[in-house]
């Protein structure tokens, strides 16, 4: 049965490749097919998993090929998947809330339409995603890698006719071939260095290479990690990628592609554990996207991006986890589950009061909305409360555990995690505040009204699931579940017990609702932004997103334009004017050399007279010499 | 040397004259002059032999053939005065001059050894020393002349040659297709019929009248016709006539008649 | 002997001039002639200066290749006169770029 795991991955693209080859005909039941190819996978995933629960641990990883896909000499490469307890939990995850979020985007996209198209992008980013999750060969992992690119681009820029969304589609891309430098070079020096490019054999023979080796293998795949993962310095395409519609966001920029570069970094566990430096890097990569991310969360008033920034932080978690090594790693995708069920579930909510708000994402033209909008209010509380940590809640089980882990490691880490869990209890008050309490600020033309079932049923279990995530780590199942994929950690021993721990961060939250309350929740909030220059410096950067595109701006863009327009002007002046320079000095001796072919034999027979004459000079010169 | 120095100013001034001579007759008479001096030269030089190919064939037969072909083109036909090519001539004449001179003064320079002559090799006569080389030694390359003299023949046959593409017609062949014609399409065998004649008219663009007085278009030439300046020719002649005949008589008898 | 060959230089070099300034392709061609007797003269010379006769055997032989060559000519001045109506060398310059 395992054989047939490529289904996972077929049934969706052939949906897509369906959905976009078919033509207007299936406008009318595009979407129905779509989401049915995305529950289909769904259910075969449960199957499989299922399947994989009842086999013993040893066996629980288990692999196919389907073809060879390059054999030349000494390079060799399968077209191979492996289905074991990392990539089943990531099955379950994508394919699972991807069809919540199909569902929802059959009532979001209603009345767009290209709603057929769109549909056939998510089937495609689906396939994709779980390819990538599947390979069993980094090469094959790269496929998927650039196909979840591809599916980004597309659905970022899915409203093209706004400038601002192709922008924001292409700067996406562009950051992230950034990274994939960076995965396409990590995947060659496998090949220079460990003649394959297997994940399991890559991660098996990292130990012996070398620490060289292994560190520079590392950082590229962290590289390459970043780029996908938002993560500092190729964060700033994560909050411009907002342009796309509310779903794409919810699917891909915050439940699953985003979280690719953390699955890169926990399969590639071997990698890292062998090189301290590496893992070392990750860490402070996760820490301070955790920190500048929760920072943009806090300024911004767009409904969306403040989501995206915590979306950033968040993912900093995961990251940080990631890099804590061996004990770290069952954390992360702990967090990355429950931070996919959560955020998902929140980001869904804001669609459907963007929905009910005639589309507007500026959270001080809403307040009060929990009336209107019961049944996402209530939504949007459980993932609100699972996100800061609420205990009992998902968030709670699962950042806890990177924290506690983070002081296992080093204090001034976990320091800065638990900063980051009360900034982040603080900016998701704020949000909370400024969305459903308060006063009305809504604009005169607002209506707003609960959006259809189609829509609330998905928020409806994706906020089942924010309360009740935690599950998963109950007897430590999901530590003891993912120890044979990603080895056994070394456990810590703190110097204050586990349960202070989680009452000093329950703590540090509870401070940050507080704060986020006392300041937004009793005061009226001004319906228009105030000015940049009326804001304190803190707010300033954060709405600037820390000065990211400056930056870029300034250290790479700039530099490079001008690079280009010297090569271009050197290309133009330079090589063009000596080649046609050349061809024109060719051109002008021409002209000059054919005005003696009259074509009169006499002027002909005059140059060769005048020929014999000088020989004959010569030779008398020769000779009185 | 008498029959050298006497010879050689006539060489050169005939020679000159193959430069200026207008005429192309003119140059031909001077290259004979050359050529039979030439002879001359080689019968004083120990050349019997050559001196009578000279005679026979340049004199006799090269000659002739230029006289020929001018007679063809036209013995009248002379080049124009102006030169085509700028600077032409005054490049030919210094590149020639610095040639002619260079050469002079280096032949002038050398010393050559004493004359041999061809006492020894003319032992049995001039033709018998040449036979025993032509046939012997130069054997190969007097039988490759042969072939160059007939291939020069085919080719001169060759390139005066007019091919007929068609065939002649006769004035039998001519007679029988006009009546051929006649009997085909009807066009009259005989020349056209003159046009009109009328005392007032330039009458080639007055037609003929058949008997019964209608005229006849072919009598036109088809140019008039499609001029359209063909006069009819007797409407309104009788009118300008009389009126023309009234302002006489009004004229003779306000003048003339004044005076009688 | 340097008469005799400065002779036959003065009369090629006249030739050769003539070959250059003539239009008539006829007289051109009697230059060309005289030019080639012009050779023969320092041939028979020659061969009286060394005693032998092969230089009479060369001349012989230019004075055929001579005959063959005018006869050629000739006709190639016949025809392009029946097609150009003309004997000047220069209404032949098809060639011209």
């Amino acid at each position: 049965m395992f054989d047939l795991q490529w289904l996972l991955i077929a049934i969706p693209l052939a949906s897509g490749a369906l959905l976009l080859i078919w033509g207007k005909e299936a406008d009318r039941f595009g979407h129905l097919i779509g989401t049915a190819a995305s529950a289909a996978s769904f259910l075969f995933g449960v199957v499989l998993f299922a399947a994989l629960l009842g086999k013993d641990a040893e066996a629980r990883s288990q692999s196919t090929s389907l073809f060879t896909w390059i054999d030349t000499g000494t390079f060799h490469v399968e077209m191979g998947f492996t289905f074991d307890q990392l990539s089943g939990l990531f099955v379950l995850l994508i394919t699972g809330v991807g069809t919540l979020i199909h569902v929802y985007s059959i009532g979001y996209m209603e009345h767009d339409p290209r709603r057929r198209r769109f549909f056939a992008y998510l089937n495609i980013f689906v396939a994709a995603m779980v390819t990538l999750v599947l390979a069993s060969d980094y090469l094959v992992l790269f496929l998927g890698w650039e196909g979840v690119g591809l599916a980004s681009y597309l659905l970022i820029g899915f409203w093209q006719h706004k400038p601002s969304a192709a922008a924001a589609a292409k700067k996406a891309f562009v950051v992230n071939r950034v990274g994939d430098i960076g995965m396409a070079l990590a995947i060659m020096l496998m090949f220079a260095q460990f003649g394959t490019s297997a994940i399991h054999a890559v991660n098996a023979a990292a130990p012996g290479a070398g620490d060289g080796v292994a560190t520079a293998l590392g950082l590229l795949l962290l590289l390459g990690a970043c780029g996908k993962s938002a993560q500092v310095p190729l964060q700033s395409w994560l909050l411009d990628a907002m342009e796309g519609p509310t779903p794409v966001s919810a699917l891909i920029h915050a439940a699953t592609m985003v979280t690719a570069g953390v699955y890169l970094v926990v399969r590639s566990g071997g990698v890292f554990d062998s090189s301290e430096a590496a893992r070392t890097a990750v860490m402070i990569v996760g820490l301070v996207t955790l920190l500048a991310g929760a920072w943009i969360g806090c300024a911004k008033d767009d409904i969306k991006k403040a989501l995206a920034g915590s979306t950033m932080s968040q993912i900093g978690y995961m990251m940080l986890a990631a890099g804590l090594g061996p004990a770290g790693y069952p954390f992360a995708i702990f967090h990355l589950i429950t931070h996919g069920f959560f955020k998902a579930n929140m980001f869904l909510g804001a669609g459907s009061v963007m929905h009910g708000m005639n589309d507007d994402v500026d959270m001080r033209h809403y307040g009060a909305l929990r009336k209107a909008m019961p049944i996402t209010f209530a939504t949007f509380a459980l993932g609100y409360l699972a996100i800061i940590g609420f205990p009992g809640f998902s968030g709670f089980w699962s950042k806890d555990k990177i924290i506690e882990t983070a002081f296992g490691e080093n204090l001034w880490v976990g320091l800065g995690a638990l900063l980051g869990a009360g900034v982040t209890a603080f900016y998701m008050t704020r949000l909370m505040m400024m969305t459903f309490f308060g006063d009305k600020r809504w604009k005169d033309d607002v209506h707003p009204h609960e959006s259809p079932k189609v829509m609330t049923y998905p928020l409806i279990a994706l906020g089942a699931l924010s309360l009740l995530g935690g599950l998963l780590l109950v007897g430590d199942w999901i530590v003891e579940w993912l120890e044979p994929v990603v080895g056994e950690g070394e456990h810590h021993e703190l110097a204050i017990p586990a349960i202070a721990l989680t009452g000093i961060i329950t703590l540090v939250a509870a401070s940050g609702v507080a704060l986020g309350y006392f300041t937004y929740g009793t005061k009226p909030i001004a319906a228009e932004t105030p000015a940049d220059s009326s804001v304190s410096v803190f707010t300033r950067a954060g709405r600037h997103e820390l000065y990211g595109n400056q930056i870029n701006d300034a250290v790479v863009v700039r530099p490079t334009t001008h690079l280009t327009r010297f090569l271009v002007w050197l290309d133009g002046k330079g090589i063009d004017g000596f080649v046609t320079g050349l061809a024109d000095r060719l051109g002008e001796t021409s002209q000059f050399l054919r005005k003696p072919q009259t074509g009169f034999v006499r002027s002909y027979a005059l140059t060769m007279f005048g020929g014999v004459a000088i020989l004959v000079l010569c030779l008398l010169a020769v000779t009185l010499a | 040397m008498t029959t050298f120095w006497l010879l050689a100013p006539i060489m050169v001034i005939a020679a000159l004259g193959l430069l200026f001579a207008r005429k192309a007759v003119h140059a031909a008479l001077a290259l004979a002059v050359v050529m039979i001096s030439l002879a001359i030269l080689y019968a004083a030089q120990g050349a019997p032999f050559l001196f009578a190919v000279q005679i026979i064939v340049y004199t006799g037969a090269i000659m002739m053939l230029f006289l020929f072909v001018l007679m063809l083109v036209g013995v009248e036909s002379s080049e124009a005065v102006r030169e085509t090519i700028s600077g032409q001539r005054l490049f030919a004449t210094v590149i020639g001059l610095v040639f002619g001179i260079t050469l002079v003064l280096a032949v002038g320079q050398t010393v050559t050894g004493v004359v041999v002559g061809l006492g020894a090799a003319n032992e049995n006569g001039n033709p018998y020393g040449l036979a025993e080389l032509l046939f012997g030694k130069y054997v190969l390359a007097f039988e490759f002349t042969s072939a160059l003299l007939i291939t020069a023949a085919l080719g001169a046959m060759v390139l005066a040659h007019k091919e007929r593409l068609t065939p002649r017609h006769t004035q039998a062949d001519l007679a029988a297709r006009r009546m051929r014609e006649y009997a085909e399409t009807g066009r009259h065998p005989g020349p056209a019929p003159t046009p009109g004649v009328f005392a007032r008219h330039n009458a080639v663009d007055t037609p003929a009248l058949l008997p019964d007085g209608t005229p006849l278009e072919e009598s036109i030439s088809p140019s008039i016709v499609e001029r359209g300046q063909v006069r009819s020719g007797f409407d309104d002649d009788i009118d300008t006539v009389v009126d023309q005949l009234a302002t006489d008589e009004q004229r003779d008898s306000d003048g003339f008649g004044g005076e009688k | 002997m340097n008469e005799y060959i400065t002779l036959s230089l003065i009369l090629f070099t006249i030739g050769a001039v003539g070959v250059l300034v003539r239009r008539n392709a006829i007289v051109v061609f009697m230059c060309i002639e005289l030019m080639l007797n012009a050779t023969n003269l320092a041939f028979v010379s020659f061969s009286r200066q060394h005693g032998n006769l092969d230089g009479q055997v060369a001349a012989f032989f230019v004075m055929v290749v001579a005959a063959a060559e005018v006869v050629v000519g000739l006709s190639i001045i016949v025809s392009i006169y029946r097609t150009r109506r003309s004997t000047s060398v220069d209404d032949a310059s098809l060639l011209k770029s």
